[in-house]
């Protein structure tokens, strides 16, 4: 019900400016995560487009209309809060029918539309019960009735389900994924948790010390980040980076050294390389390929840790340059520690990264 | 199991030993002088002569001679001055409380200079009851005083009011001292409670547009109760004993006096130890009344709570 764009949005609290010119366009019905490493300003973007911190620059619009200056009440936002922020002293029903009082709906309305929302989240036996006698999850799908009584346009998360354990935590984003689809409205996600942004969003946000490092779907910033940053942070466990050298360069290969010392060529744009630069090849660890006979492109070194994980296990890798390389593959190793291995590269999985940390386009 | 209550035991005995120390010092320093001025309530001893009272049993609360009642219980005097502490208690305490919230409020807010208003307001609280008395009656005088120079100039009254011997202003007079005395403590008590308040549930509130007025009724004072209540007991008991200020503004007017003042009056005055201490005895058994009423009724408020 709104479309939401931020259009040079800056942010300083005191002399300090925390968030420094984001410009971002989120559609209609679109969820959108925002994610990045702690202090990054994901809190502070959300609250700014809550309404519950003024913005100190640019323009932030609902549906074309400037709210800037309109109350969070005005913007027609709901929010639900890391902590819950639900009335201690209110119950349940209590607690979702507070917001509501204050518009016009006559008694039967609020009522109707709390128990849907209560039915909806399956709270309807908890309706009388306080906070305190509810459990987290409990307390969290109530924070969310809250939010849904309102029917707002925007719905916006605070790390929702940080506090739940991991179980809950994956019922709870299916409930909230289930929600986005029924109530079709436009949600903005905070959170820490790479599989809850890629399950959940349309569209990523990753943003690094105030700054928008690279929107978009998850498979986009999957397979084509747009830099280290990107690359290194999406994906568990992190991307592998090579340092090496550019020996030649042209618009559909980029040919670098390996560090066995043979020359391996990429499938990126290479039309801004040029040979002698120093870069960084990236690899993701569920790429590399153990036990493939290699003609291609190979990387060999010693076997410091195999990790088995059960359904995968990590191989760390001890190169000749002294790289620490990890590789992920499914099922159980019989690898063991301090032999020699050798795994092969697949040229299309790879990643080019430039000097200034941005990747050359992947034509893969 | 044996291990258990021996566990228990000696846990008990620890707890004794740490607490006989303090137990000693009070029944020194309260549950004696406590006990001797009830004893004394039941004799006719004489601040000229202790030596030579006499146990006379109720005389001193209610006695009939010659087919006359007389002691404590039938003197006007007395309960004149237990409806003045008790009007004083409720006016002040009322007032406090209402001011202090609102001061509490402001502190709560965050603005430059928090800190030093904080301090400053706490000024009144700071100086002793004797001076700020004296320096509001010398305020108040109705020659030299500044507040009637302040009123006539402005053109409120016509003539200067001797507010502290008025019979009509005297206990206001009490009261709005006390209350420029006490609000600032009243208001750290209540500020106290509303820091422990969690912040997100008045962003929740703001999220979802409810008026601040709203908001404070249905969300902070609910919350704040049982700070408030404490606050309130615990002037309340502190304004029943009201002496000095009541004294000083007013030394022993029939208009203002309190129960202390009472007790005092025969005590020194009139050299009557035994009824000064049966009239102690009174003051006490009436502030223990309203604190057990004030308790019970302050905790029936709080769990009816539709909480
Ligand atoms: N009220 C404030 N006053 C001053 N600085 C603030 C305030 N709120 C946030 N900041 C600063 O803004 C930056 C971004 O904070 P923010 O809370 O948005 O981070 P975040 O990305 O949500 O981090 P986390 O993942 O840890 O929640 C931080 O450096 C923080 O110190
Ligand atoms: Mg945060």
């Amino acid at each position: 019900m709104a479309e939401v764009e931020l259009k040079g949005i800056r942010k300083s609290f005191g002399k300090i400016e925390t968030i420094h010119g984001v410009d971002l366009l989120i559609r209609d019905k679109e969820f959108v995560v925002f994610v990045g490493p702690s202090g990054c300003g994901k809190s502070t973007l959300l609250r700014l487009i809550a309404g519950l911190e003024t913005i100190s620059g640019g323009e932030l619009t609902f549906d074309g209309v400037r709210v800037n200056e309109a109350a969070p009440k005005e913007r027609g936002i709901a929010m639900v809060f890391q902590s819950y922020a639900l009335y201690p002293h209110m119950t349940v029903y209590e607690n979702m029918a507070f917001g509501l009082e204050l518009s016009k709906a006559g008694k039967a309305e609020i009522d109707e539309k709390v128990r849907k929302a209560a039915a909806i989240l399956e709270l309807t036996p908890l309706l009388e019960r306080l906070p305190k006698q509810l459990s987290g999850g409990q307390r969290q799908r109530v924070a969310i009735g809250r939010a849904i009584v309102r029917e707002p346009r925007v719905f916006l998360f605070d790390e929702p389900l940080s506090n739940l354990d991991a179980a809950l935590r994956v019922q709870t984003r299916i409930e909230i994924a289930k929600l986005h689809q029924d109530m079709g409205v436009t949600m903005i996600y905070v959170t820490h948790d790479q599989v809850e942004a890629m399950t959940l969003a349309d569209k990523i946000v990753v943003l690094n010390a105030g700054v928008v490092e690279q929107a978009g779907s998850p498979l986009e910033l999957y397979e084509h980040p747009a830099n280290l940053f990107v690359a290194g942070f999406i994906g568990s466990p992190q991307m592998n980076f090579i340092d090496t050298e550019v020996q030649a360069a042209g618009s559909s290969s980029v040919t670098v050294t390996l560090p066995g010392g043979e020359a391996f060529t990429v499938p990126v744009d290479g039309t801004t390389a040029r040979k002698g630069d120093r870069v960084k090849l990236g690899i993701r660890p569920e790429h590399l390929q153990v036990g493939t006979e290699a003609d291609d492109g190979k990387l060999a070194g010693v076997i410091e840790v195999v990790e088995n994980l059960g359904e995968s296990h990590f191989i760390y890798l001890r190169t000749a340059t002294g790289a620490l390389v990890t590789i992920r593959a499914n099922g159980i190793s019989s690898l063991t520690a301090k032999t020699n291995l050798s795994v092969r590269i697949p040229p299309e999985a790879c990643h080019v990264f430039n000097s200034d940390g941005n990747a050359l386009r992947r034509l893969g | 199991m044996s291990g258990n209550s021996a566990l228990k035991r000696s846990r008990v005995r620890s707890a004794w030993l740490f607490l006989a120390p303090m137990l000693v010092v009070l029944a020194m320093v309260a549950g004696w002088p406590l006990l001797r001025t009830i004893y004394f309530g039941f004799t006719d001893a004489n601040l000229a002569d202790l030596g030579a009272m006499k146990f006379i049993g109720w005389d001193n609360y209610l006695a009939r001679y010659d087919g006359e009642w007389s002691g404590l219980l039938v003197d006007l005097l007395w309960w004149r001055s237990v409806s003045n502490t008790l009007w004083f208690t409720l006016f002040s305490v009322t007032i406090e409380t209402i001011l202090g919230f609102v001061v509490a409020l402001v502190l709560n807010a965050e603005f430059p200079g928090r800190g030093f208003v904080r301090a400053a307001v706490l000024v009144p609280w700071a100086i002793p009851t004797i001076v700020s008395a004296k320096m509001w009656g010398w305020m108040l005088h109705d020659q030299f005083g500044v507040i009637n120079d302040m009123l006539m100039r402005v053109g409120l009254i016509h003539a200067p009011i001797a507010w502290a011997a008025n019979s009509e202003t005297a206990m206001w007079t009490v009261v709005m001292v006390d209350v420029w005395k006490t609000t600032p403590f009243m208001a750290l008590l209540i500020l106290a409670g509303l820091q422990m308040l969690p912040g997100d549930i008045y962003e929740a509130a703001r999220i979802d547009g409810i008026n601040p007025v709203k908001v404070f009724f249905r969300v902070t004072l609910p919350l704040v109760r049982p700070a408030l209540m404490v606050a309130i007991i615990f002037r309340a008991l502190d304004a029943m004993r009201i002496f000095d200020l009541i004294y000083v503004l007013t030394s022993n007017s029939r208009d203002t006096a309190s129960m202390s003042v009472y007790a005092r009056q025969q005590l020194v005055d009139f050299q009557e130890v035994g009824i000064g201490s049966a009239a102690s005895t009174l003051l006490f058994l009436v502030i223990g009344i309203v604190t057990v009423l004030a308790i019970t009724l302050g905790k029936v408020r709080l769990t009816a709570e539709p909480a």
